[in-house]
């Protein structure tokens, strides 16, 4: 079985994020970008698979701006065989990274595509999605446990109120979750030798996708701060303060 | 010119976050729609055509939807999706199951998670967990858009709308639903609750214990951090955060939690935030409108007590 995982790089999840000054984008200059921790648990599970038997070949996949190949030789340093950057410049929206990885798709025939649940400086949670449907494939989303059993997987997901299980004809997405995994630390030969390792570089021009902006930003701010909080010093006190504040009968 | 919403249900009920996608729905002036999906929404339907500001209700009824599959979900909307400049769901994990799908197939971009709609195609919506607002602005023909529930008050009922039927699409097939595992409860959704108390790692295994009888008296949900799921002292679906679920009630009560970047994201639309907390350096407390440095094991109960 092959499988093709995608994975985006992102501002690190550590950072906490700043406006530009004219208000037209969030400032990702000079900042500490690193891949999708979702994607990272999509990448883990390719590699537990493979490590199961069950996968054959891992090739990750990443669609942006030259520095996304960091994300890519993190990808080859967690253990995965191949990487392909489709270079795009500029901002990429859902249905055009599903459009770019529908091609790409196309060229490497995966039996499973794993995708993080969503990226966390978007948050858009749309690409697994919609790459399902271009595909015209089952879309197990939020997976938390999959098992593999010949040309099917059983997915368990995370659902509001519970959890869920479905069975999806390979081939299929599946969009991984929190719990799915834990990724695994990266260990320093695997870096330097992920530095070597080759990466295919394919633009996104090639690829005979339209992946035009179907959004626009018109621009970003910071919410409004709460106001400064009060301490109490006894519940009799805080009970009080929230009659007052109407929110406690 | 007229708007549709994916209507969801629990059982004989229609959701609240329905209710809420209505208002937020009625932004653009325009007749609103409900589609209800599934094996026999017969007496659905009779409740959702109650909710004002809903014209129409429109049913697609198959025995192979008794489960709700977003595959076939999304056949059943793109077939009578032509009629439509508007297609909205509740960022719930139906809507996020469903509307890219559509979106895609419809080949159009979709709005994920808006707060805020200024019709007919902008939006402000939270990106980087909640830490920033984007306002965006979509160039599509139709405008696909997911809502969070919590921004919008819920519509009330005060409509007489009419009922009709689609057929329902073939089943896609591909997918077979095997089982679900409900966390039972009678608590209000976590997602929706207008009051929320939530428990962090050192409740340990008294967590429902302590915290029950509280969220008892006040009618609140029941959340917890991501610490304390993955301890294992609360169940997944419980946990409060950017990762989890994010809510907005008019009170969260935070009880032993210090306050991680990823579970504040996920709270800080509450319009009154509380802190209780042994230690008085715990970062929450410079997010909460009211702080209490105190031992939980003796405040909790006290609190209970407190409410009478």
């Amino acid at each position: 079985m092959k499988i093709m995982v995608a994975v985006k790089h992102v501002v690190d999840y550590n950072i906490v994020p700043r406006v530009k000054q004219d208000g037209s984008d969030v400032e990702i200059s000079g900042v500490k970008m690193g891949i999708n921790p979702f994607d990272e648990i999509a990448v883990e599970e390719a590699l537990r698979l493979k490590e199961k038997g069950i996968a054959t070949e891992i090739v990750a996949v990443s669609i942006g701006a030259e520095n996304s190949k960091d994300t890519l030789r993190h990808a080859l340093a967690m253990g995965v065989d191949r990487a392909v950057l489709v270079q795009a410049d500029g901002k990429l929206q859902p249905l055009g990274v599903a459009k770019l990885l529908k091609a790409v798709a196309g060229r490497e025939q995966p039996d499973l595509i794993l995708l993080g649940k969503q990226a966390i400086d978007d948050d858009a949670g749309q690409a697994g999605q919609m790459l399902a449907a271009l595909l015209g494939v089952g879309q197990g989303l939020f997976a938390s446990e999959i098992k593999v059993s010949g040309n099917e997987i059983e997915v368990n997901r995370e659902v509001d109120g519970g959890t869920e299980t479905v069975a999806l004809q390979l081939p299929a997405i599946v969009t991984a979750d929190l719990r799915l995994n834990e990724p695994r630390f990266i260990k320093l030969p695997n870096m330097m030798m992920a530095k070597k390792k080759p990466i295919d570089v394919i633009a996104a021009t090639e690829l005979g996708a339209d992946f035009a902006s179907h959004l626009s930003l018109l621009n970003v701010a910071e919410p409004a701060p709460r106001k400064p909080g009060v301490m109490v010093n006894s519940v009799a006190e805080l009970v009080e303060k929230l009659r007052i504040e109407k929110v406690l009968a | 010119m007229s708007v549709l919403i994916l209507a969801e249900y629990d059982g004989q009920h229609i959701k609240q976050s329905t209710r809420q996608a209505v208002t937020a729905a009625a932004a653009w002036q325009q007749p609103i729609h409900l589609l209800l999906v599934g094996a026999d929404v017969s007496a659905l339907a009779s409740q959702a055509a109650g909710i004002a500001g809903v014209a129409r209700v429109i049913k697609v009824e198959a025995p192979h939807l008794a489960h709700l599959l977003a595959e076939d979900v999304a056949a059943a909307l793109q077939q009578v999706a032509g009629e439509y400049q508007v297609i909205v769901a509740a960022h719930s994990t139906l809507g996020k199951g469903v509307l890219p799908r559509v979106a895609a197939l419809l080949d159009v971009g979709m709005v994920s998670d808006v707060i805020e709609i200024q019709a007919p195609a902008t939006y402000v919506r939270p990106i980087y967990a909640g830490n920033i607002l984007a306002t965006v602005q979509s160039s599509d023909a139709v405008q696909v858009v997911t809502v969070r529930a919590t921004s919008f008050e819920a519509a009330a009922d005060g409509a007489n709308a009419e009922i009709t039927s689609a057929a329902a699409p073939a089943a896609f097939g591909k997918v077979r639903w095997v089982s679900e595992q409900r966390n039972l409860s009678d608590r209000p959704e976590l997602a929706t609750a207008n009051v929320v108390i939530s428990g962090g790692r050192s409740l340990g295994e008294q967590f429902n214990a302590l915290l029950e009888p509280v969220a008892h008296k006040l009618n609140a949900a029941i959340g917890a951090t991501r610490a304390c799921v993955d301890a294992g002292f609360a169940p997944n679906d419980l946990q409060v955060g950017q990762t989890g679920t994010v809510v907005a009630p008019e009170l969260y009560i935070a009880v032993g939690i210090s306050g991680a970047m990823q579970h504040l994201a996920g709270i800080k639309d509450s319009k009154v935030i509380v802190a209780i907390n042994h230690d008085a350096d715990a970062p929450i407390f410079k997010h909460a409108d009211y702080g209490l440095v105190a031992d939980l094991f003796k405040a909790l109960p006290e609190l209970n007590a407190a409410l009478g």
